[in-house]
């Protein structure tokens, strides 16, 4: 699709000085003209930039840029990140079109551009790090591209400024195509839609594949115009993921840059997710987790895990997702590796010892990182799995039972699994089922957790025992159940003292966990 | 060239009759004398001799102990010939192309030098997926009834890779017992990423959603293009191989599940009621049932066009491939090699000619037993007179697995065509002196 290689200046444009001369010529800096709103950030920042700026540039589009992921981990949809978006980016990142006529146009432009480029160097240090870094500025881009909506004319000069070569399908094909054509592409065209369609190999548009919203020809993709943004978009994160790659390669040359480098780390180290994971290291020491009171303890398991449980109780047996989000549960619950695997060998009773061993075993002792590749055991296997991977992962096929039930069940069957959980408050069932439709599932968990425990709740928040922290939106499993355990062994001394370790800080507490890690 | 090496072969010292498929022994003279090195060392190698395509190719052996062996490569199909007559592995897995040699990958300085780079875009459709929907049979058991329900998925699947994706060397094979897997080719499938793996995945994906999930079909309208299709290729099935074979909404319970797709809630209630009075209706008169009923006007603002297209959920949702998605997924999944033999059931996992995929019966497919007879048989029927043609005829050419082989012999022929390497077809006697 693209013709050459955008990085490559034109060769007329090429600096003509001799090579032998042209490692000692000053360096032309210079300032760029930002023609265009968007960016897609092909050349460099030339210009000089204060040390201030360099950091202070950089922080605001870090900010922009974690506002953007917690929209995800509150799994918000492409409308509501953006109406939230909005006035963040209006406040740290604006960007106004070139019809708004602002006399801080290239201004804005300009700080955008460089923001862009210290983050990339801060970003390209580690696989991880690159991986979530493209991640978010896809996100960035594709919602300052939906922003464009209203301003197509300057939307498309700059798409046509980037030298895409699409084939346009001409009226005898798609003639002959017709209604298949628009069955494909599902809706018909809005008011204001550009019509036409182009097509390109299906490999470019492998979202659109995936969701059959074109159609598909002898490999070529037939893709509507206003499909546009995902080619875009694709390219962009194509183009970014190369860059990355090769600003990692060149980074050691500033790492001797002792102005810099500070600047640099302290920016990649703050960029830490936000903690939807869970730190299994102070649970209640009145929970002793063995193969045989797991029945017991079940009574505390949010709905994802209790209905694992059940099935394995019915089938005596589960498959592979269920067998690993339930292991990496139960390992976060603190039940040990031996009595792991007891619990699943006794759980499988229909089961041969000999299968047992030769097809499930190896896989809980992997779970728990006692075996497979060096890097598996010394992380010590998988951390267990957080709403955020249940919600997000791909939906449970026949037969299978994982995932979050609020949004793998059909609303009936999830009414008639909590009306069996013994929970028909119509009140809090008619909250799950807003909840459910808006697929805001954690909500919905978080409203059958203070349902349940709404005695308790009120007693520690009257009592002042438990303060705004502990009682924050559950956003994992393990921590669902903790919680539960806790709330219903609020007179045993050993979870005081553990609140009480809790509000001393969380150093003491990694001290002390040292001694009993499994 | 290989079968024609003077082999000494255990098989004669054991009774065939009271030998089981999985012995090593039996195991051995299977790879000794019948397995086709020669053309899977052509398909994988892409040329008619031995290339990177296969030299750095991962094999996975399972071992007669169970024991599973990853990340083994050959730079010859003699040397895998080998390696398989001396470890008789139960079976082996095709794994994909490496950026470097499997064997070498722990003396590589760096970890990102080994990466797998290519692998045929493969599919797998396994009987048990079909469990829920299915009457005849149920887990590791099979039957011509349940058999058809591969057919419909064989069909579904190969019509879209070839007319939509535009890929043109598709192989189905026979899994050795109930299910069916194919390899895509072509040089586009081979080199496609994750991302992308993915995305064919999620085009022939239909049927989301656990067992608890209700309806698990819910196309948007007009149907793509795809489903359309499908759904033309599907309904006669639908007609002879599910309602009259498979009787899906027999018993009470499993009509409750049908019930339970149906949108229009008055409609419902009066088929719960008329099956209720009249018990023991087949899946067929249900059916139609359903259509009678809503034509006699017992929900008054029935909505004709939404029935429609919930019928059309319900037909999609009884016979639309249910493909192991997850296989499809993974450039680096490994996948059991074509003419392996099945531990189960001892059959030959025996590429499936399309053209003639109604015609396929598991149950005809021989067993390594069988084709160990079959030698014999024709050892016994050309007592000393062997020509020198039958002399060097290869071992599988006196048995059944002859046409398998050389349909495999014919698509791997064309691929390689294809992969503008014209092979040179050579005389075995230009070759022996």
């Amino acid at each position: 699709m693209i013709r050459s290689d955008y990085n490559r200046p034109e060769i007329k444009k090429r600096a003509t000085v001799d090579p032998k001369k042209r490692q000692f010529a000053p360096a032309l800096f210079q300032n760029q003209e930002y023609a265009h709103r968007l960016n897609f950030y092909g050349l460099p920042p030339t210009a000089n930039v204060t040390l201030e700026e360099f950091e202070e540039w950089a922080i605001t589009r870090l900010k922009v840029l974690s506002e953007l992921e917690t929209c995800t981990f509150r799994n918000k949809n492409a409308e509501e990140t953006l109406a939230y978006m909005t006035p963040i980016l209006e406040k740290h990142l604006p960007l106004h079109s070139n019809s708004s006529r602002s006399s801080q146009l290239q201004a804005e432009r300009r700080r955008d551009h460089y923001s862009h480029f210290i983050l990339r160097l801060a970003f390209s240090s580690t696989e991880d790090l690159r991986r979530r870094f493209s991640r978010l500025e896809t996100m960035l881009f594709r919602l300052r591209y939906r922003q464009d909506d209203d301003n197509r004319r300057e939307r498309s000069e700059f798409i046509n400024s980037l030298d895409f070569s699409w084939e346009i399908v001409d009226d005898k094909e798609r003639a002959e195509l017709g209604e298949q054509l628009k069955a494909a592409t599902g809706s018909v065209f809005k008011k204001g839609d550009e019509e036409g369609y182009f097509k390109v190999d299906f490999e470019k548009v492998p979202e659109l594949v995936e969701q059959r919203r074109c159609m598909l020809r002898r490999g070529m993709a037939y893709v509507p115009m206003r499909e546009q943004m995902s080619l875009v978009v694709a390219e962009y994160t194509a183009r970014l993921d190369r860059a990355l790659d090769m600003t990692a390669r060149e980074l050691p040359r500033i790492d001797e840059d002792d102005r810099l480098s500070p600047i640099l780390a302290h920016l990649s180290h703050s960029f830490t997710a936000p903690s939807a994971s869970y730190d299994e290291s102070n649970l209640p020491s009145s929970l002793h987790p063995t193969a045989a009171n797991i029945d017991q303890l079940a009574t505390h398991f949010p709905l994802c895990m209790s209905h694992l449980h059940t099935t394995l109780r019915t089938n005596a047996h589960l498959k592979h997702y269920g067998r690993l989000q339930y292991t990496l549960f139960l390992k976060g619950l603190g039940l040990s590796l031996d009595e792991c695997v007891l619990f699943w060998r006794r759980s499988f009773r229909l089961m041969t010892d000999d299968k047992f061993t030769k097809e499930y075993k190896y896989n809980i002792r992997h779970a728990y990182g006692d075996v497979g590749g060096d890097a598996n055991r010394r992380g010590r296997g998988y951390s267990p799995y957080s709403c955020q991977k249940l919600i997000t992962e791909p939906l449970p096929g026949a037969g299978q039972s994982h995932g979050c039930p609020y949004r793998t069940f059909n609303v009936e069957n999830l009414v008639s699994l909590l009306n069996a959980g013994g929970i028909s408050d119509k009140e809090v069932v008619r909250g799950v089922r807003e909840d459910v439709g808006k697929m805001r599932y954690h909500v919905a968990c978080n409203r059958v957790f203070e349902h349940v425990h709404r005695k308790e709740i009120k007693d520690v928040k009257d009592k002042g025992t438990w303060g705004a922290a502990e009682l924050d939106t559950l956003l994992h499993p393990n921590t669902y159940f903790k919680r539960s355990f806790m709330l219903k062994h609020l007179g045993d001394e050993d979870v005081q003292a553990e609140m009480k370790r809790e509000k001393e800080g969380p150093m003491k507490r990694e001290i002390e966990s040292n001694g009993n890690e499994w | 060239m290989l079968s024609s090496l003077p082999i000494d072969n255990g098989i004669n010292e054991i009774s065939i009759h009271e030998a089981k498929a999985t012995d090593p022994e039996v195991m051995r003279a299977f790879y000794q004398r019948l397995f086709p090195f020669r053309y899977l060392c052509h398909w994988l190698s892409h040329h008619p001799t031995p290339t990177k395509d296969f030299g750095f190719r991962e094999f996975a052996f399972t071992l007669p102990n169970d024991a599973y062996l990853r990340y083994q490569s050959f730079p010859s199909a003699d040397l895998l010939k080998k390696q398989c007559v001396q470890l008789v592995p139960s079976r082996f897995e095709i794994g994909p192309v490496y950026s470097s040699n499997p064997r070498d990958r722990k003396t590589l300085r760096k970890s990102t030098m080994f990466k797998p780079v290519s692998k045929e875009l493969v599919f797998d459709i396994d009987m048990t997926d079909y469990d829920p929907i299915r009457t005849c049979c149920s887990g590791a058991k099979i039957c011509s009834k349940c058999w058809q329900f591969i057919t419909m998925a064989v069909k579904v699947v190969d019509v879209a890779l070839k007319d939509d994706f535009g890929f043109k060397h598709v192989l189905w094979v026979y899994s050795g017992r109930r299910g069916a897997h194919a390899w895509v080719c072509d040089r586009r499938a081979r080199e496609l990423d994750d991302h992308r793996r993915r995305a064919i995945a999620g085009y022939l994906e239909l049927l989301k959603g656990g067992d608890k999930s209700g309806k698990k079909v819910n196309a948007r309208r007009p149907l793509h293009p795809h489903l359309d299709r499908s759904l033309r290729v599907l309904r006669d099935h639908f007609q002879a191989d599910v309602l009259i074979n498979q009787d899906p909404w027999e018993t009470d319970e499993k009509a409750a599940d049908l019930l339970q797709l149906i949108p229009d809630k008055p409609l419902a209630d009066a088929l719960r009621q008329k099956w209720d009075s009249a018990p023991g209706r087949s899946s067929s008169n249900k059916w139609a049932d359903i259509d009678s009923l809503a034509s006699s006007g017992v929900s008054k603002n029935l909505d004709t066009k939404a029935l429609l297209e919930a019928k059309q959920d319900i037909v999609l949702e009884y016979t639309y491939p249910r493909l192991d998605a997850e296989v499809s997924k993974k450039l680096n999944h490994l996948l059991k090699s074509p003419f392996c033999v099945h531990p189960g059931t001892g059959r030959v996992c025996v590429p499936i000619d399309v053209r003639a995929l109604e015609d396929f019966d598991p149950f005809a497919v021989p067993t390594v037993l069988d084709l160990l007879a079959e030698i014999d048989q024709w050892h016994k029927d050309h007592p000393e007179g062997e020509t020198e043609a039958q002399k060097k005829m290869p071992d599988w050419e006196k048995t059944t697995l002859k046409p398998y082989v050389e349909y495999f012999r014919g698509f791997v022929a064309g691929l390689l065509k294809e992969e503008k390497i014209v092979k040179r077809e050579r005389e075995e006697d230009a070759m022996e002196f």
